[in-house]
């Protein structure tokens, strides 16, 4: 008898990982609060709100770019789409801060400030659960987890695939950011949700409040790193990864797979809906244009630069190319779309493994000479 | 006429109006200008500071101390009646049609003998009928009752917007049962004559936007459709289009005025090169390093898309190029009394068809549309047979990107030209490309102009934003059921 000699599956993370992980969650569960809060604003060492509401932003996007690296890196599927699932998620946790705000408005009354605006007298039924923070952070789940279900399940089910899918998830976000431009949709129009007040009735804006935040997102972060890690080394992030090199053999081979891309597509949706959800308190602002297609794209990019399938990569891809970002509009504002674009070309021409992909390379170069 | 009581001045003015002449038109004019003044019982026009007496028209000198005659909403209404049915007797027929239709929307008994002694003199048959109109109008006021039901009548042959509105006021306030019934008869007449303007209006201009996404889209047919190139910077080549048109029109206007009303023709051309150009410098130095990875060719392409927009940015500045209509295009034709054609549309319409039959004869009928259509079938094999793939690929996509231009040209007479143009038609035209089927030109063209309509009827009922989401919706649900788009190329891949 011969017993099939199946790969063995590799750690969680390695050695240097793991120590590499504790240093990172150092990093911003007690050395980031201590410079921000306990360092006196003068010293070298201190970091300033700015720092922290701009690292705070960018573990955002990170978490999206794990996200997209799940579904584009390790399955093959490249979502233009994703902006949604982020601003669903932001939408259901701005309805809460809405309704924090109380009285506090510039109307003094119980509805939110652009509903008095409006002219209407009673909530809308889909701001019925909005006040209470359990069924909002059941809806940061649940909103963005249903809409990909629905829209996952009818184009995985008719096998669209490759561009076609692309271009009908850009549609989507396209769509979407239309409806709620429109002020009868019920989310503030135009403008959005922001001026908000308190989170759990503590007020929001608060040194204090920015940093509980920029933990909790840091730790969220971390957190969804390991459950991707613990995902794509499972049997079922080696089927995705089969589907991604060849779907058909996949399912020659009997497997369907539906309920795979399905699944991934959806935890990648929520992972997107949860950052939303952390974005929105942190900018104090949410609106449609989170859900233009160029913001979708974006996240792409991230992926990308940082490296597809790699994990680590698309983490290390949005931190740069967001602080490239904050520096470049500020400092160069004509270039950065000229840089942004160069990016695009140049990573896909140049860099089809990005910087991880790069440094190994290098790596690979250094052991041999 | 100056002086006095609002109701007294009315009545000095409806009784100048019956004998006038010139000066009285004049005084009128100035009296609805407020350029007249009156000192003690003495009247003057005063106009740029210099005093004319409007009875005999010399210049005088305007006493110290003379006030302005101000004239009340009520006064100023009737002022602007009388100077209209003065201009009955002008001697421009377009004036005098002018004036007839303003009567026709403030029908007053007091008018009547105006109209019938303009109507006496009249000769023009359509200023004739426009006077008839407006008489029966006023008729509809009487106190007469065979009088107002013999108006209801003859108003409801005329079918527009104006009528409907006098018949349906006029019915408010009858109190006659039989009039009422004839004014009623008359309104579903207008109503229903004035529906189907609507909905061939909405039909027009559903075809008329069908024909701008059937411009975007050809382009992309080719690109896309054929070589299966996913170019995100379709809407960017298109701008680039839209702004050679800017510059060709800068161009005229400084060296070549006279030929002004020609330079869109001129620069079709010029659009064309300069699309097509880039386009080719973008496939040799980007694209076809990419080929057989469309997911990549995706990203670069939009990278592309946001360089070339920066760079229109920085060249032309971030706000919006304002491009003419030359002369022939401005204008409509009027086919019913609420639907107009205008003329750009008309044209883009034509030249909509125009290159879609000549991309349809290029790539029919002539040796590089032969090569564009092996290489596409199969690109092994075609190099087998010496065709030059890469060359192919080149023109096919330099052809594409020139047809983005022509698009570039039409879009700047319809709509505002920007660096943010291409933005605004790229979901649309990738819409229509996957609805139409992936390497059909036929597709392309049934899936634009279907679009096209679906949208304008939609917004009929919807408003804009809500018809364009329920078209997406559908063309997500569409593609459930039939993912290869309308048509499906026949073949043995397994692989779409």
């Amino acid at each position: 008898m011969h017993k099939i000699q199946l790969p063995s599956t590799p750690p969680l993370l390695s050695g240097k990982g793991w120590s590499a992980f504790i240093v990172a969650l150092i990093a911003v569960c007690a050395v980031a609060p201590v410079l921000n809060l306990l360092v006196p604003a003068g010293s070298v060492f201190h970091m300033s709100d700015y720092a922290v509401a701009l690292l705070g932003r960018i573990m955002c996007y990170a978490i999206c770019a794990l996200a997209m690296d799940l579904i584009w890196g390790y399955t093959g599927i490249l979502s233009l789409g994703h902006g949604v699932f982020f601003a669903l998620g932001g939408y259901a946790m701005g309805m809460y801060l809405m309704r924090q705000i109380g009285r506090d408005g510039n109307y003094k009354s119980d509805l939110p400030d652009f509903m008095v605006f409006l002219d209407w007298k009673t909530l809308p039924w889909h701001w019925s659960f909005s006040d209470s923070f359990i069924a909002t952070l059941v809806l940061i789940v649940a909103v963005p987890g249903l809409v990909a279900f629905v829209f996952g399940y009818f184009a995985f089910r008719s096998r669209i695939k490759g561009v076609y899918f692309s271009i009908i998830t850009q549609a989507m976000t396209f769509a979407a950011m239309l409806l709620f431009f429109r002020n009868e949709t019920g989310f503030g129009g135009n403008n959005g949700f922001t001026d908000f007040k308190r989170i759990l009735g503590l007020p929001i804006a608060t040194q204090e409040m920015r940093m509980t935040l920029f933990v909790l997102t840091g730790l969220t972060l971390l957190g969804f790193f390991l459950l991707a890690r613990g995902l794509v080394r499972s049997k079922f992030g080696r089927v995705l990864q089969a589907i991604r090199d060849a779907e058909s053999r996949v399912m020659f081979s009997g497997y369907s797979p539906l309920g795979y891309k399905l699944t991934i597509w959806i935890i990648s949706a929520v992972m997107c809906g949860i950052a939303g959800a952390l974005y929105v308190p942190q900018v104090g602002i949410i609106n449609p244009g989170e859900m233009s297609p160029a913001n979708s794209i974006e996240m792409a990019i991230w992926a990308a630069v940082g490296g597809r399938a790699t994990l680590v990569g698309p983490i290390v891809g949005a931190f740069v190319v967001n602080g490239a970002k904050s520096w470049l509009t500020v400092a160069y504002p004509e270039f950065w779309l000229y840089f942004l674009g160069g990016l695009f070309i140049v990573v896909t021409l140049f860099l089809p493994d990005g910087l991880v992909g790069l440094v190994k390379k290098l790596k690979v170069k250094g052991a041999k000479s | 006429m100056a002086i006095g009581e609002t109701d007294a001045r009315i009545a000095a003015v409806g009784q100048a109006v019956l004998a006038a002449d010139e000066r009285t038109a004049a005084f009128l004019q100035a009296l609805a200008d407020d350029a007249v003044q009156v000192a003690g019982d003495k009247v003057f026009i005063v106009r740029d500071g210099k005093g004319q007496d409007p009875l005999t028209g010399a210049a005088v000198a305007v006493p110290d101390g003379a006030e302005d005659v101000i004239s009340n909403n009520r006064m100023r209404g009737e002022l602007d009646a009388a100077l209209a049915g003065l201009k009955l007797f002008s001697s421009d027929d377009k004036l005098r049609l002018a004036a007839a239709k303003a009567l026709l929307k403030e029908p007053d008994e007091s008018r009547l003998a105006l109209l019938d002694k303009a109507l006496a003199v009249e000769k023009v048959e359509a200023i004739k009928a426009q006077l008839e109109l407006a008489r029966f109008a006023v008729l509809l006021g009487s106190s007469d009752k065979a009088t107002r039901l013999q108006a209801a009548k003859a108003l409801g042959e005329n079918k527009t917007p104006q009528t409907k509105l006098l018949l349906s006021e006029r019915l408010g306030a009858e109190t006659e049962a039989d009039v009422k019934v004839q004014l009623a008869a008359s309104l579903r007449a207008i109503e229903e004559s004035l529906h189907w303007g609507e909905r061939l209006g909405a039909m027009f201009t559903g075809i008329s936007l069908g024909s701008i996404l059937l411009l975007a889209a050809l382009g992309l047919a080719i690109t896309y459709g054929l070589m299966g190139v996913i170019n995100m910077a379709h809407g960017e080549l298109m701008m680039i289009g839209a702004y050679a048109t800017y510059v060709v029109q800068g161009l005229f206007r400084s060296y070549l005025p006279g030929a002004f009303d020609w330079y869109l023709v001129a620069a079709l051309p010029v659009a064309f090169i300069a699309s097509a150009g880039v386009g080719a410098v973008l496939e040799r130095s980007v694209l076809r390093f990419l080929y057989g990875r469309p997911l990549e060719t995706l990203l670069a392409t939009w990278g592309i898309s946001l360089v070339l927009m920066q760079g229109v940015r920085s060249l032309f500045g971030a706000q919006n190029v304002g491009v003419e209509n030359p002369a022939w295009m401005s204008g409509g034709v009027q086919l019913l009394s609420n639907l107009t054609l205008p003329y750009n549309r008309l044209v883009i319409i034509g030249f909509a068809i125009a290159v879609l039959a000549g991309m349809a004869l290029l790539i029919g009928k002539t040796r590089l549309g032969l090569f564009v259509r092996g290489v596409t079938q199969n690109r092994p094999i075609a190099a087998c047979m010496g065709v030059n793939t890469a060359r192919v690929d080149t023109y096919a996509f330099a052809l594409g990107s020139g047809i983005a231009g022509l698009a570039g040209v039409a879009l700047s007479q319809v709509g505002n030209v920007g660096p943010d143009l291409g933005q605004n038609y790229i979901v649309d035209s990738f819409m229509v490309v996957v609805l139409g089927g992936v390497g059909q030109l036929a597709g392309t063209v049934y899936a634009a102009l279907g679009l096209g309509v679906l949208n304008k009827f939609l917004e009929g009922w919807t408003g804009a934003v809500l018809a364009k989401i329920a078209v997406l919706v559908f063309i997500i649900i569409f593609i459930q059921k039939r993912p290869q788009g309308i048509f499906a190329m026949k073949g043995r891949s397994a692989e779409a």
